[in-house]
């Protein structure tokens, strides 16, 4: 039997992901995958390897984990209190695992979605091209407690553990948008507030589209545009009926009638996903060409990670300068006191 | 990137999107990550950092005035599937009635010829049916109905809904069939594309219980010239 990860508690939404799978919204199926895709970068530089291995993913509480093979793993998404048989891990970082240990991951403090990656990845037969569950198409079902995850076979080479300090996006703040197929039919007036305006995530949200709301009127346009069902993809942000925005996330629907005011930059949608109830929204208009500058390839992404990378422990072996530390302080005779 | 060839659903909008997602297929541009059509448009989503959005915009430019769009044959190889179908549905003679017609009219209008798939969306591989006679323009339930099964065919704005999942839906329930729209466990699980067409066969409770022990509800198919 192929070893595997067991899943000893899981918390209410807690899923296997990848980075979904592109190539069906003509048969509609969006592309789904990590709600925070650039979390599955950080675990594919935390161990050595690429970004579409599956991990697993934990809305809000995290669960307790069990291998039956050592193996390294990584941690990363919103922070979330890891520990390794009662010892704390460090968020961002990867870490060898012993088989039996148990792991136990609680609850965000800051931020939503957070993950568990696997040294190889796991093992499960992909659908369509993806490993990762599109629980609004029907593919896939949510991890619960007893679910054994096998591992895949291939021998791991487990390297030293290795952390990263990303940036913090798990607090809100300014998203930038870039004007989308029906920005032109929003009165000038109506995109100035939009962009005024600090929205909170509203409680109505899930990895299909998150709600913002505000003290504001609605920001509705001047005459309801009748709109044919069009395509829409994730980071684009429709004006509901009731004229608050709604931005979509990764497993959003393939079309959709709503006006579109905006649509997130790719870059800055895990803002957006990792956004907790009442966290502060502000979207700031670039333009295209400025959108694309800024705009990473995943190749770009994956190099820079890389060089962030550092080690987790230094060993003192790797240290040259090592006489040039004060190893020992605070020496005394003994007889002090 | 967004092509629109109408504002309202047009036949002709719609043959005219499908054509031009073809033609850009066939461009093969590297960059171009997928492609898809809604009711009357082309969608093509790229990757900026090898398909630069002005040079997109100069191949759709140059593609959309090569020709006249609005007169595009449809997709080849497309399949006409006949599909059985019981014709019982709780809102069978409220459809009926906001069309002007009939229960029994209303099953032969909803069956007199094959219906296009103009669109798949809303769920995997679930097919938007049509265009209906104009007298099927009708505005979907102010209320939802709480779950119809898979296999619910429903109406609304001159469009049948076939249903490949359970789901609640403002559309009104007509008829049912046993034919599965998306199919997870086959190596290709949707079974109908863009421009396929249906045409439905309305058929008895009894008929329909010895058609659907051929597998597929009993659902044929032929290939379209």
């Amino acid at each position: 039997m192929m070893p595997a990860l067991i899943i000893r508690q899981a918390g209410p939404s807690m899923t296997l992901q990848d980075l979904g799978r592109p190539g069906h919204m003509a048969f509609g199926v969006s592309t789904g995958g990590a709600a925070d895709r650039l979390a599955m970068f950080e675990g594919g530089a935390l161990l050595g390897q690429g970004a579409s291995c599956a991990a697993i993913e934990m809305a809000g509480i995290g669960g307790m984990f069990e291998v039956q093979r050592d193996i390294t793993i990584a941690l990363t998404g919103a922070p979330k209190r890891a520990r390794l048989d009662g010892v704390d891990l460090l968020w961002n970082a990867s870490h060898p695992i012993s088989a039996g240990q148990t792991l136990s991951i609680a609850g965000a403090p800051k931020g939503v979605y957070g993950y568990l990656h696997i040294l190889g990845g796991f093992a499960a037969v992909p659908f369509l091209g993806s490993r990762g569950a599109h629980l609004a198409a029907g593919i896939g079902t949510a991890l619960k407690e007893g679910d054994k995850l096998s591992l895949q076979t291939r021998p791991a080479s487990q390297g030293p553990a290795q952390k990263l300090s990303p940036p913090d996006r798990c607090s809100g703040g300014v998203v930038r948008v870039l004007p989308s197929v029906h920005t032109p039919f929003f009165a000038a007036e109506t995109i100035d507030r939009f962009s005024a305006t600090t929205f909170a995530r509203g409680p109505r949200g899930n990895r299909q589209g998150v709600e913002m709301t505000s003290d504001q009127k609605p920001f509705a346009l001047n005459d309801q545009l009748t709109i044919l069902s069009e395509p829409i993809m994730a980071g684009d942000i429709q004006m509901t009926g009731d004229g608050q925005p709604y931005v979509l996330l990764s497993e959003c629907q393939t079309t959709g009638g709503y006006p579109r005011i905006a649509m997130v930059h790719p870059e800055d949608l895990p803002i957006v996903a990792q956004a907790q109830t009442g966290t502060p929204i502000e979207f700031q208009f670039v333009d295209h060409a400025t959108a694309f500058a800024s705009c990473r390839s995943n190749d770009q992404i994956i190099a820079d990670l890389k060089r962030q990378l550092q080690p987790l422990v230094r060993d003192p072996r790797d240290i040259p300068d090592l006489l040039s530390y004060q190893l020992i302080s605070g020496a005394t005779t003994g007889r002090d006191g | 990137m967004l092509i629109t060839f109408a504002d309202e659903l047009e036949d002709a909008a719609n043959s005219a999107a499908f054509a031009f997602r073809a033609a850009i297929d066939a461009l093969n541009l590297a960059g171009v990550l997928e492609t898809s059509t809604s009711l009357t448009s082309a969608f093509v989503v790229y990757d900026p950092h090898i398909l630069p959005q002005a040079t997109l915009k100069d191949q759709i430019t140059s593609l959309l005035n090569a020709r006249d769009w609005s007169c595009a044959d449809l997709p080849q190889n497309r399949k006409l599937w006949h599909i059985p179908a019981v014709f019982d549905g709780p809102q069978l003679d409220e459809a009926a009635k906001l069309a002007g017609v009939t229960a029994q009219t209303a099953i032969e209008e909803l069956c007199q010829k094959p219906l296009r798939v103009l669109t798949i969306g809303h769920a995997p591989g679930q097919p938007y049916l049509g265009s209906l006679p104009p007298n099927w323009n009708i505005p979907r339930q102010t209320g939802l109905t709480k779950q119809v099964q898979t296999g619910a065919i429903t109406v609304a704005i001159r469009q049948i809904v076939l249903f490949s999942g359970p789901s609640p839906t403002g559309w009104r329930q007509v008829g049912r069939c046993d034919f599965r729209c998306f199919r997870p466990e086959q190596d290709n699980p949707f079974s109908l594309s863009p421009g396929d067409a249906v045409r439905f066969e309305p058929v008895d409770e009894a008929t329909f219980e010895t058609m659907r022990k051929a597998g597929n509800g009993g659902a044929t198919w032929e290939t379209l010239p």
